[in-house]
C-alpha cells in the first residue's frame, strides 16, 4: 500500500515541500529559460546588423554622409569631437572616424576588440571605393548561417548541463544540511527507517527530475530557436542521466559533514565557481590555456557539456562520447563511496 | 515487575580538539515497564545524552544499556525501534508540510500503529490537521513531535524536554497527552529541568548532576528525605538581622535544615504548627523584625537544592 511505503511518502513529502516553494521552481526552471531567451536574443541578432560608428564634425564629414549615409550597411553618428571620443571611450561606439583637410581620414578604436577592426575596415573600404578605389577583381560571398553554429545553440547544452549541477549540488547538498541544521536527519536515525532507503529519498528523485530540468530547456530552446536536436532522444538522456549521477554524488558529498547553512555554500561556490568559469558554459573550454587543460578536462561539467554538445549539436553517439562518460561515472563512484563512508548522521 | 531500560556504568566522552568533556560519569538507571519516570536536572547534566544513548543514537564511552531488553548495536535495532517513539529537544519540521503530511509520513516507518486521524486526535490537533508547519505555535509543533513519537504504538517513550518553552496552558495540554498514555500502559521517559512538572507526572524520578544519578525515587520518597515536608521561607528588616545565623535556628525542635537566601532564610519543618511559633518566638528575642514570612510544601526544587546546593536554573 502506498501510504505504508516509506521511500514512496518520504518522495512525497519531498516533492510537496518543493512545489510548495514558487522560488526554487523559478530558478529551477524559470531562470534558465530566461537567460536562454536573453542570451539567445543577444547573440543571435548582431550578426546581420549595420556597423554603427561615429563622425566628427568639422572637415571631410560631408563626404563621408555623402558616401555611406544612405548605404544599409553602416549607421552614422554625427558627433562633437570631445562626444565621439568619450562615447568610444565609454564603448558605445566601435570606431570614431575624423576628417582631415587633406582628405583623408583618421580612425579611432581599439584594437584589442575583433569588432572593431572589422567594423574600421569596413568603413575604410567603403570610403575607398566611394572615393574611386576600383577592386583588382570582383568578390562574391556565401552566407552561411545554419542552426546549429549559431551561438545559442552552443549555449543551450552549457546551460543544461550548469543546470543538472545546480540540481544535483542544491536539490542534494542543500537540501540534506537543511534536514541536518533542523535535527530531521537525527530524528529519522530514530526510526525503523533504513538509512539506505532514506538516502534513496533523497538521491533517486534527482535521477527523475533531471529529466524534466534537462528537456524543458532543450525544448524551449528548439521551439524558439530553432535549436537544433540531432542525436536520439535515448542518447541525450544517458548522457544527462550519468552526468546528473555524478552531480548526484558531489552534492552529498559535499553535504557529508557540513553542519551549518554557511559551511554548505561555501563549499558549494568552491566547488561550482571553477566549473562556472572553465568548463565551457558560455564560451568554450578550449580558449584557457593548455597547461590549465588536463584540470579543466578532469572536471565534472567540462565532460557533461562536451557530451551533450556532441550528441545535440552533431548527434554523435554515446559510444563516440565514452571517454566523457568515464569521467563522470569515475567522479559518481568516488563521490558517493566517500560520502557514504564520511556522513555524519547527528 | 520487569525493566523497559536498565542501564549501567554509563560514560561518555566528548572530544572537541584538545577539549574533552565527560557528559556522563557512571550513571546508573532503571525504569519500570509502564511507568512514568522523570530525568531531571539542570541544563548540562548528561540528560540529553542519556536520552540519547538510550534510544540508540548515540554511543557511550562505555557501559551497559538494555532497553526492552535489547541492546543497540546489533542485527534487531531495526526492531527495537519498531517499539520505541521518540521526541528530540528540538526538530523543525518542513515549514510546507502539512500536519497530516508529516504524520502520515512517520506512520509509513512503521509495521505496525494507530491511524494517522488516531495520532492527531491523540494530541489533539484535529483542527490543526491541514495546517502548514509554518502556522502552528510552538506548543503545537511540539504536540506535533509527540504524535510522530506515537503514531507507530511504541511500547517505550521517550520525550526529551517536551514542554521547554511553552506557555504554561500549552504545558498542561501535553501533560494531559502525557499522562494519558502512561494510563494506556506505555513506559515513558521523560526528561525535564521543571520541577513541578516531574512532581505532577512521573511516578518515579532520577535527580541528574554532573553526568551522574544523585538522588531517585517517587516524588514524595525524595521528598521526605529531607526529613520534613514543609518549608518556611522568611525575611527581615534591614538592620534587624543582628548577626542571625541559619545554624542558629537548628536549636529550635522542628526545624531540620536552615540555609540562608539571598533574599532571607530558608528552614525545612516537620511540623509548621510549632515551628512557626518557635520562630516568632526566637526572632522576638534576637530583635530580628520580620519583613516577610510564607510557608509552603517541600518540592522537588528544595530536593536539588539541598543535594547539589544549585538552583536548578543557576546555570
Amino acid at each position: 500500500m502506498s501510504s505504508h511505503n516509506p521511500l514512496l511518502q518520504l518522495i512525497i513529502c519531498h516533492l510537496k515541500g518543493f512545489l510548495r516553494e514558487p522560488e526554487a521552481i523559478f530558478w529551477t526552471y524559470g531562470f534558465p529559460l530566461l537567460m536562454v531567451i536573453g542570451l539567445g536574443i543577444a547573440f543571435s541578432s548582431s550578426r546581420d546588423e549595420a556597423i554603427q560608428f561615429d563622425l566628427i564634425e568639422g572637415p571631410g564629414a560631408d563626404k563621408v554622409i555623402t558616401a555611406l549615409g544612405k548605404d544599409p550597411g553602416f549607421t552614422v553618428t554625427v558627433q562633437p569631437r570631445e562626444n565621439a571620443l568619450n562615447r568610444l571611450r565609454a564603448n558605445k561606439t566601435l570606431v570614431v572616424v575624423a576628417g582631415s583637410n587633406s582628405g583623408g581620414y583618421e580612425f579611432h578604436f581599439d584594437p584589442s576588440n575583433p569588432e572593431a577592426e572589422v567594423a574600421r575596415d569596413a568603413i575604410d573600404d567603403a570610403l575607398q571605393r566611394a572615393a574611386g578605389r576600383k577592386d583588382a577583381f570582383p568578390s562574391s560571398e556565401v552566407k552561411v548561417e545554419t542552426p546549429g553554429s549559431r551561438y545559442v545553440d552552443f549555449l543551450v547544452p552549457g546551460l543544461i548541463g550548469m543546470n543538472l549541477m545546480g540540481g544535483g549540488m542544491w536539490g542534494i547538498g542543500f537540501v540534506l544540511v537543511d534536514m541536518r541544521i533542523k535535527k530531521l536527519l537525527k530524528r529519522l536515525l530514530a526510526t525503523p527507517l533504513p538509512r539506505s532507503q532514506f538516502l534513496l529519498s533523497i538521491v533517486g528523485p534527482r535521477l527523475i527530475f533531471f529529466i524534466p530540468e534537462a528537456f524543458f530547456l532543450l525544448i524551449a530552446a528548439h521551439l524558439v530557436f530553432g535549436v537544433p536536436v540531432r542525436g536520439s532522444i535515448a542518447t541525450i538522456v544517458l548522457v544527462a542521466l550519468i552526468g546528473s549521477l555524478a552531480f548526484a554524488g558531489l552534492g552529498l558529498l559535499a553535504a557529508s559533514r557540513a553542519q551549518r547553512i554557511e559551511t554548505i555554500s561555501g563549499i558549494m561556490n568552491v566547488v561550482m565557481l571553477p566549473m562556472w568559469l572553465c568548463s565551457g558554459i558560455f564560451f568554450s573550454s578550449e580558449r584557457f590555456p593548455q597547461f590549465m587543460q588536463p584540470l579543466i578536462q578532469a572536471l565534472p561539467l567540462t565532460q557533461l557539456i562536451n557530451a551533450l554538445r556532441a550528441v545535440i549539436l552533431e548527434g554523435q553517439s554515446l559510444l563516440s562520447q565514452g571517454f566523457a562518460l568515464g569521467i563522470l561515472l569515475i567522479w559518481a563512484i568516488v563521490c558517493f563511496a566517500l560520502a557514504l563512508r564520511w556522513f555524519r548522521w547527528n | 515487575m520487569t525493566h523497559a531500560i536498565v542501564c549501567s556504568e554509563l560514560y561518555k566522552r566528548y572530544e572537541t580538539g584538545k577539549k574533552a568533556v565527560d557528559a556522563l560519569n557512571g550513571l546508573n538507571l532503571q525504569v519500570k515497564t509502564g511507568e512514568c519516570f522523570g530525568l531531571l536536572g539542570p541544563n548540562g547534566a548528561g540528560k540529553t545524552t542519556t536520552v540519547e544513548i538510550l534510544e540508540g543514537i548515540l554511543e557511550p564511552t562505555s557501559g551497559e544499556v538494555e532497553v526492552l531488553g535489547t541492546r543497540w548495536g546489533t542485527t534487531e535495532d531495526q526492531h527495537l525501534r519498531q517499539r520505541i517513539g521518540i521526541t528530540l529537544q528540538e526538530t523543525r519540521f518542513q515549514e510546507k508540510l502539512k500536519v497530516w503530511e508529516i504524520v502520515q509520513l512517520f506512520r509509513s516507518f512503521y509495521r505496525h500503529g494507530m491511524t494517522v486521524e488516531q495520532a492527531i486526535a491523540t494530541v489533539a490537533l484535529e483542527e490543526k490537521r491541514n495546517s502548514w508547519i509554518r502556522d502552528l505555535s510552538g506548543g503545537q509543533r511540539q504536540r506535533l513531535a509527540v504524535a510522530t513519537a506515537l503514531v507507530g504504538e511504541p511500547e517505550l517513550l521517550f520525550l526529551d524536554e517536551p514542554t521547554t518553552g511553552l506557555d504554561p496552558q500549552a504545558r498542561r495540554r501535553l501533560w494531559e497527552v502525557i499522562r494519558d498514555l502512561r494510563e494506556r500502559g506505555r513506559t515513558v521517559l521523560v526528561t525535564t529541568h521543571y520541577m513541578d512538572e516531574a512532581e505532577k507526572l512521573c511516578d518515579r524520578v532520577a535527580v541528574v548532576d554532573h553526568g551522574k544519578v544523585i538522588a531517585d525515587g517517587s516524588p514524595n520518597q525524595l521528598i521526605s528525605q529531607l526529613g520534613g515536608e514543609h518549608v518556611i521561607e522568611f525575611s527581615l528588616e534591614k538592620d534587624t538581622t543582628n548577626g542571625i545565623q541559619p545554624a542558629d535556628f537548628l536549636e529550635l525542635e522542628p526545624v531540620i535544615r536552615a540555609t540562608q537566601e539571598a533574599e532571607g532564610f530558608l528552614l525545612t519543618v516537620t511540623q509548621p504548627h510549632l515551628a512557626v511559633p518557635a520562630v516568632l518566638e526566637f526572632l522576638e528575642r534576637r530583635q530580628g523584625r520580620l519583613n516577610s514570612l510564607t510557608t509552603r510544601h517541600v518540592n522537588l526544587e528544595d530536593v536539588f537544592v539541598t543535594l547539589t546546593g544549585r538552583y536548578l536554573r543557576d546555570e
